[in-house]
């Protein structure tokens, strides 16, 4: 287990993570596609603290990216609540217009 | 040695979760997928002394995937939930781009001279993070709780069909709407 490892297999986990977020339709898949990208970042943060300064300060970015996280989800099953309140749909593709 | 196979199975199970995620026929079971991928790198992080976050990783990721499969046996219907399902748009172009930011993070993994580890681990870990966050960091609670509590608020402002004074009316008495006006 080195730093290079940890962070291939972030990286994977990342790239799965965006594939999804992409490609999905659903907005809770989507949202599932984020949530791997964000298991990735958490991975890679945890190797640089561990492998290059496992100082008390890295922890607790950590733990802040752990309640984006958090906050992340908790909005997005509001926006798709009030998505499927409104249109009667889940669908991205449903909710072109918000670009707009 | 120990260290490292269980480092390589939790890794390919993190992965393998993660693309199941996407390749499963059903939206129940991704959700199970995720949470599999979520377990695993929670189980990483205690293998780098991450006690406290690996632990609260696989405690909340537990819990937030089952709220998820709620949700989507709740939006989708139970059959939708767990049927066959491919709802993807733009599936070559997306396994383009993936491939190409994975090209380009391994590359960087492997190709930057990363520097040596700069200080030692303390020997309390857990104890480190709660003086870190009870002290010097202290700046940094005080912000997530007003946005944790922010969250709470607009997540209901947007979820609630629709509040008590669209109900009642300013008053609450509910007579600024008697009428018919009441929806």
């Amino acid at each position: 287990m080195t730093l290079q490892t940890m962070l291939l297999v972030a990286a994977a986990l990342f790239s799965v993570g965006l594939y999804g977020a992409i490609s999905q339709q659903v907005v809770v898949m989507v949202m599932m596609g984020l949530e791997l990208m964000l298991n990735g970042v958490i991975l890679a943060a945890a190797a640089f603290w561990w492998f290059l300064s496992p100082t008390p300060d890295g922890q607790v970015l950590l733990l802040v990216v752990i309640t984006a996280m958090t906050v992340e989800m908790a909005m997005g099953f509001a926006v798709a609540t009030l998505l499927h309140r409104s249109r009667q749909s889940d669908m991205t593709d449903m909710a072109t217009d918000l670009a707009q | 040695m120990l260290t490292g196979i269980v480092f390589w199975v939790l890794a390919v199970v993190a992965v393998a979760a993660g693309v199941a995620v996407f390749r499963v026929d059903s939206m129940a079971r991704a959700t199970y997928a995720l949470a599999a991928s979520f377990i695993a790198v929670g189980l990483v992080l205690l293998l780098v002394d991450l006690e406290f976050l690996g632990v609260i990783t696989v405690l909340m990721m537990t819990m937030e995937m089952a709220v998820m499969g709620i949700y989507m046996i709740m939006f989708m219907g139970m059959n939708p939930a767990l049927m066959p399902m491919s709802m993807v748009h733009g599936k070559r172009p997306a396994l383009a781009v993936s491939l190409g930011t994975f090209v380009v993070l391994a590359a960087g993994a492997l190709l930057v001279p990363w520097p040596t580890r700069r200080g030692a681990p303390a020997a309390g870990l857990v104890t480190s993070l709660g003086e870190a966050i009870m002290e010097s960091k202290m700046l940094v609670m005080m912000t997530v709780s007003p946005v944790l509590f922010a969250t709470i608020v607009a997540a209901l402002v947007l979820a609630l069909p629709r509040g008590r004074y669209d109900r009642l009316g300013d008053d609450l008495k509910g007579t600024a709407l008697r009428g018919g006006s009441r929806r």
